[in-house]
């Protein structure tokens, strides 16, 4: 069997003397959907963060094929193939949406400063091609309409939408989605869902998604970890999960024994 | 020119909005070949109208500078300005309209490039007749154009990348003391730096040379503020660039060699207008192709969120020390310029007041903008000379207009808004009576 993409080994995280994430491990990338669920503080998007490269593990390392990625930089580890959106949609504001898909693939860019500064033909060609990938990608999500619009502009589905077609832009082997449902109505959610769906068969990603909406999670994922207090509780089917009393208690609260 | 934003369309009044209507396809081609009607208007018949309404000579600014020392002659000035400039600009692009627009649509059949330089000539020959009447109209057109490279370099730093710089006039004081020290030690016979060591003829061409090399030598010294400031985003720029505009000036101040404070003079006069056009042209052309290009969108993604810019595999660090030394070099190579243009600087030039004015333009003209750097350069710089006759009042009612301009428009006249070539120059095809 070949390694998975991704793989996490005995990761911890200190904020201070908080223990926010306790010894995770995590194998991902063979071209799943996996879910992480947790009640709210339970470390989710911390553990997101130790991934990407925006926060360093205090403990045990990230592996992308087998390599050992902590301590790059977060633009380092993007471009080796890990996307990812933010829980509370970190946009350019002043930017347009086609410049939000354009810009993300910063990395695959071949033309050099002085390119830029020269206009050369070189440099005009491979903008041409960027700006064709990036409409391809906002056809894959239903925005080819507001392609020049500011988004600030746009109403948040297509926000989320933007997005999405941001991360997918900068050609990852893996993504990582951080409720990508927060604040839809039942409308945007099963659009929202359907593209995770088309994105996961049309190119093959395998994806990690923090959700809240039960329903969400468990339609899409295959394998489902929960977390509490930044451990991992149990992890399995959504039909497992759903059964396991350490998750109910984590959820609903423990019964007091009486 | 009609770039007025249309959201205040529904307000205007009927007569301007008849007025829009009646130049609204008048193309970018059009308004220069007016203009150059006008300048040519001016230099056939200007002097004898001026002597006519009453006035001297030729008003050298639009009449600003005799309408306020003499308030009688305003009425002459006023006439002046709407015979010579107004009314043939208004008549001659109405009745150019349609040959304007399709010799406009005609040059679209080229390369791009080709259309630009008929305008950019067209420009030039404008300017030229201009300024060749008086030295004064000269010299304010040289300092504007460099105000404008000065002002477009600054806003890479504090509107497209939203930093605070503070060291811009450091960086112009390295390139003007570097270029001339170049030129005068190589050029000039000089009791510092001895005599003539090369051909005078050869002056010309190793010019830009001297202006390359000290906006090199800018973008050097900005590396000394970039490295440490850039680990981080907040306030660490403003104060360490602000630390080394006072290292430069105290540097140049107790450097016996360039004079130290009594400034260094007898530059020769190689910053002629068609030179401090052409680097002009050049330093808008580069900034422009830069901040277009994906490369360029990277500083307004680091402003706008540096974390969803390094997830976006956007090298945060590696972008704003580039954007930072492009902008330094540019300072630099007009910096340079600047002291070919005076033929003498000093370091007190390059003090706290120049950084408030640079500042000034840059904000009051609009950030994140081409065309907002190059308004706010214009109109800061001739609104100052124009107001000189007031004398200390200029220091007020400048800031009171800045100020205004902060609460009416926050983000400067023109601000975020693309300069595109190629929808600049082309025609407006519209069937005439149509609006």
């Amino acid at each position: 069997m070949t390694t998975p993409f991704l793989q996490v080994r005995n990761m911890s995280h200190d904020f201070g003397g908080l223990r926010a994430v306790r010894d995770y491990n995590l194998e991902a990338g063979s071209g799943q959907i996996r879910g992480l669920i947790g009640p709210n503080g339970a470390g989710k998007t911390t553990i997101f963060n130790l991934i990407t490269g925006i926060y360093q593990p205090t403990e045990g390392e990230v592996l992308l094929d087998g390599k050992k990625i902590n301590g790059l930089p977060p633009h380092r580890i993007a471009s080796l193939g890990v996307s990812r959106t933010f829980q509370n949609l970190l946009l350019w504001r002043h930017m347009t949406v086609i410049e939000h898909v354009k810009l993300a693939r910063y990395s695959k860019i071949r033309y050099g400063l002085f390119a830029a500064f020269f206009g050369t033909p070189g440099h005009h060609r491979e903008e041409a091609e960027i700006e064709e990938k990036a409409g391809l990608l906002l056809d894959m999500m239903g925005i080819r309409h507001l392609a020049d619009q500011v988004v600030i502009n746009l109403p948040y589905g297509a926000q989320r939408r933007v997005e999405m077609a941001r991360a997918l832009a900068t050609e990852p082997r893996i993504l990582l989605l951080d409720e990508p449902t927060a604040g839809m109505n039942p409308e945007e959610l099963a659009q929202i869902m359907e593209i995770i769906r088309r994105v996961h068969g049309e190119l093959g990603l395998s994806i990690l998604l923090i959700e809240h909406r039960m329903r969400v999670v468990m339609e899409l994922c295959s394998i489902i970890q929960t977390l509490d207090f930044g451990a991992v509780i149990a992890e399995g089917t959504p039909e497992e999960i759903q059964n396991n009393p350490r998750v109910i208690d984590a959820y609903l609260g423990k019964e007091s024994a009486t | 020119m009609e770039r007025e934003s249309g959201t205040r369309a529904e307000r205007v009044r009927p007569v301007s909005r008849y007025f829009r209507m009646l130049f609204s396809g008048v193309p970018l081609l059009g308004w220069l070949a007016a203009i150059l009607v006008a300048v040519t208007l001016e230099r056939l018949a200007g002097a004898p109208l001026a002597l006519a309404l009453g006035l001297q000579k030729i008003p050298v600014l639009f009449g600003f500078v005799i309408m306020l020392k003499k308030p009688a002659l305003i009425p002459g000035a006023v006439l002046y300005v709407l015979l010579i400039y107004a009314v043939p600009v208004a008549v001659t692009t109405r009745l150019t309209l349609s040959p304007a627009n399709r010799i406009a649509a005609w040059l679209f059949r080229f390369p791009v490039a080709v259309s630009a330089s008929v305008h950019l000539a067209l420009l030039y020959t404008s300017l030229h007749l201009w300024a060749d009447v008086s030295d004064y109209r000269s010299l304010v057109l040289k300092l504007t154009l460099i105000a404008v490279m000065v002002t477009l370099s600054l806003n890479v730093i504090n509107g497209y990348m939203g930093e605070f710089s503070c060291s811009h006039p450091g960086f112009m004081a390295i390139g003007a003391y570097f270029a001339s020290v170049f030129t005068v030690g190589l050029f000039v016979n000089d009791q510092f730096f001895g005599a003539v060591f090369l051909p005078q003829a050869w002056g010309p061409f190793l010019f830009p040379v001297a202006l390359i090399l000290g906006g090199f030598l800018a973008s050097f010294g900005a590396l000394a503020v970039a490295i440490p400031s850039f680990r981080t985003r907040g306030d660490y720029l403003a104060i360490i660039s602000l630390a080394f505009l006072f290292i430069v000036k105290s540097l140049i101040e107790n450097l016996e060699f360039v004079r130290g404070p009594r400034g260094l003079s007898g530059q020769p006069d190689w910053a002629t207008l068609p030179t401090v056009f052409l680097w002009t042209v050049l330093c808008v052309w580069s900034i422009n192709n830069f901040v277009r290009s994906t490369i360029g969108k990277a500083l307004n993604a680091v402003r706008d969120n540096e974390m969803a810019a390094g997830a976006m595999t956007v090298d945060t660090r590696r972008t704003k020390i580039v954007a930072f030394l492009f902008a330094a070099f540019w300072a630099g190579v007009a910096g340079g310029l600047f002291a070919h243009v005076l033929r003498y600087v000093n370091p007190s030039t390059f003090g706290i007041q120049k950084l408030a004015e640079v500042l000034a333009m840059v904000y009051f003209g609009g950030l994140n903008s081409v065309y907002g750097s190059i308004v706010g350069a214009v109109s800061i710089n001739l609104l100052g000379e124009a107001l000189r006759p007031l004398e200390i009042f200029k220091w007020i009612i400048i800031p009171l207009l800045l100020i205004l301009v902060m609460i009416y428009r926050p983000t400067g006249l023109i601000a975020f808004k693309d300069l595109d070539v190629t929808s600049l120059l082309q025609p407006k095809r519209k069937p005439e009576g149509e609006e």
